[in-house]
């Protein structure tokens, strides 16, 4: 009977666990619910990809209405892919949360922060999953506006300014995408995608249709941090909880990905999309330009948690440069790095907040020798760092590897070199770290620092071994990515 | 706030009233425009009108922080708890249909705990959030 039930399940557990956490009231009560629901929730989504077949879907009508009608939830491939990044980084963010959370936050404030990490993660979930436009918005704004919450309980006083600057920033995202599916419900009187998709090719070049795809794609790219719209992400980031930054860096800009791919490829069609209108071009500009000026900022930032959150504006311009290619390999490039870039970013933040843990802050001076009083948090950290970099054995060079692929194969040749530049970027900025925390001494008169707590460094390593592993067998990632990438080109007319 | 007699007759006389159109709206909801979203809005104002005339004390003796807390998750719970047992009786998530032998009795019973977790939700949130911000400057 569950079986048939899963797709409802992967948004209805955390949405409901929410408020449970809310009423137990007591930290470590509603920690240990959040985490039981964050492993359910992955244990669905990995059943959920066992099950899809190749080229098919789920479909679970709600309520009993059948599409188009009601609002159907629809799993395919790339959506179960998706759903396996969200859950995994959830389950292991959540699992490593109790210690951090129990430093960073105050006491009265616990329950209410797993309550609303656990409906961003069903926000997140539920966009991935539903097959209805207009319901896509509604687990937008549910996702957004926890995540607003989430990030001004950072312990600094600016995480307070942070998170105005994202609502401001996500509620125009919001608003643009929501004007986008009303202008399409007025041409084709449909929320749902499949249908949206049939109804839209006999249009042609309506001009309401071409208001409400600029309007999408703005309002998406906003979501995505997408060069030059990241403003509201670096200082997200920073003064975020160290738990919540890893949470977001490895899934709501990945999700946002998502939902781009969704509209461009299923909905409107890669021969709309990238036909007539120059948005390959501007993609692949913006790309680039991301990855160079954000990787040179990130080379400046003395708060690591800040470089990160720059390195992760970069790291969107690769997975976006992929999209933009247009072809097979390209987006399994960017598909894969969708999933690596998960991986990576939450095992760098995680080992971050193992350090914020211990020393209390994330500045370039407090990773002052480091390397020797927390051997195990910065060897992951190093880790992470290559595999960021795009060393051969990691997770990283396999992104980096399909995505000099697919511009070679364009006869882009200048964009593969414009790549290798940003690793050369990214190999200054980790080093920067490298370089403090195991070269330098800890300064004299400073606290003795001990290594992360075990139950922080599981996790973490989970997350460097799953980089390694994605990095030599690529099984998962490539295997399902290049299916999906022939899927979402196919489907074009 | 001795000095604000008419205001507080008047507010006495027309927050039952506020009270009862709230509920009016809130079961009403299924033959007419309503529903729990309004009604929980309608029904927060009353209680928001109280505390603005009688003081923030009073409001919160009447309706405790704690209740709000609870009773903004119970709202959801409910709502929620409806779809599951749909499920646990054979149908898909929240299809009301398997409530009652027959389908429209279900749809009813279905729709109507379904608007009254909304109902509940939205007004305790509405409380929350004026609690919230009214009782800033007190905690200063």
């Amino acid at each position: 009977m569950i079986d048939e039930h899963l797709p409802v399940l992967q948004v209805v557990v955390p949405l409901l666990a929410a408020p449970m956490c809310l009423l137990l009231g007591r930290g470590t009560l509603a920690w240990g619910l959040a985490t039981a629901v964050g492993w359910f929730a992955l244990y669905v989504a990995l059943s959920l990809l066992g099950s899809v077949p190749a080229g098919g879907e789920i479909r679970y009508a709600l309520g009993g209405w059948a599409a188009p009608w009601g609002i159907e939830y629809r799993v395919d491939r790339l959506d179960s892919y998706v759903l396996v990044i969200v859950a995994a980084v959830g389950a292991l963010v959540l699992t490593y949360a109790r210690a951090s959370v129990a430093r960073e936050i105050a006491r009265h404030q616990h329950a209410a922060f797993y309550a609303a990490l656990l409906l961003c993660l069903a926000g997140l979930l539920g966009i991935v999953i539903t097959g209805d436009a207009f319901n896509l918005f509604v687990f937008l704004e549910i996702s957004s506006l926890s995540s607003y919450a989430l990030i001004s309980l950072g312990r600094d006083r600016r995480a307070l300014t942070a998170s105005y600057q994202y609502l401001i920033m996500g509620t125009l995202g919001a608003t643009f995408i929501l004007i986008g599916v009303g202008l399409l419900y007025m041409v084709t009187g449909t929320l749902n995608m499949l249908d949206l998709a049939e109804r839209l090719p006999a249009l042609g070049d309506n001009r309401t249709v071409l208001a409400a795809f600029a309007f999408l794609v703005v309002g998406i790219c906003l979501k995505i941090a997408l060069f030059p719209l990241h403003l509201w992400l670096p200082n997200a980031y920073a003064y975020a909880p160290s738990v919540v930054t890893a949470f977001l860096a490895g899934t709501a800009t990945k999700v946002a990905i998502y939902v781009l791919l969704r509209f461009l490829f299923t909905i409107f069609g890669a021969g709309f999309s990238f036909s007539g209108m120059l948005l390959s071009a501007l993609l692949m500009v913006l790309a680039l330009l991301g990855v160079l000026v954000a990787s040179t900022v990130a080379i400046f930032q003395n708060d690591v948690k800040r470089m990160l959150a720059y390195s992760s504006v970069a790291q969107i311009g690769y997975i976006v440069l992929g999209i933009s290619l247009v072809s097979v390999t390209g987006l399994t490039a960017a598909l894969v790095h969708l999933f690596n870039h998960a991986v990576m970013k939450a095992a760098l933040f995680l080992a971050l907040g193992a350090v914020v843990y211990r020393v209390g802050g994330a500045r370039l001076e407090d990773m002052k020798g480091l390397g020797r009083a927390m051997p195990l948090t910065l060897a992951a950290f190093v880790a992470g760092g290559l595999s960021l970099i795009g060393v051969p054995l990691t997770a990283g060079f396999i992104s980096k590897w399909y995505l000099v692929l697919a511009a070679l194969e364009a006869g882009w040749w200048p964009i593969a070199l414009l790549v290798l530049i940003g690793s050369l970027l990214a190999v200054v900025y980790v080093w920067r770290v490298v370089e403090t925390a195991y070269m330098q001494p800890r300064p004299a008169g400073a606290a003795a620092v001990s290594e992360a707590p075990w139950h922080m460094l599981l996790p973490i390593w989970a997350l460097v071994v799953a980089n390694v592993w994605l990095g030599i067998d690529t099984d998962l990632t490539v295997g399902i990515a290049g299916g999906v990438a022939v899927e979402l080109l196919g489907g074009a007319p | 706030m001795t000095h604000h007699v008419v205001l507080r007759v008047v507010a006495k006389l027309i927050i039952p009233l506020i009270l009862l159109f709230a509920l009016y709206v809130q079961f009403h909801g299924d033959y007419g425009p309503g529903g729990g979203f309004q009604a929980g809005v309608i029904f927060s104002a009353a209680l928001i009108l109280y505390a603005l005339v009688f003081g923030l004390d009073s409001a919160q003796r009447a309706v405790p922080t704690t209740a709000v807390r609870v009773l903004m998750a119970l709202g959801v719970l409910l709502y929620g708890g409806v779809g599951i047992t749909s499920m646990l009786l054979g149908g898909n998530f929240l299809e009301y249909d398997v409530f009652a032998a027959e389908p429209a009795a279900g749809q009813h019973l279905g729709i109507l705990l379904v608007e009254l977790g909304v109902g509940i939700t939205v007004s305790t949130t509405m409380l929350a959030i004026f609690y919230a911000f009214a009782g800033r400057r007190a905690a200063r």
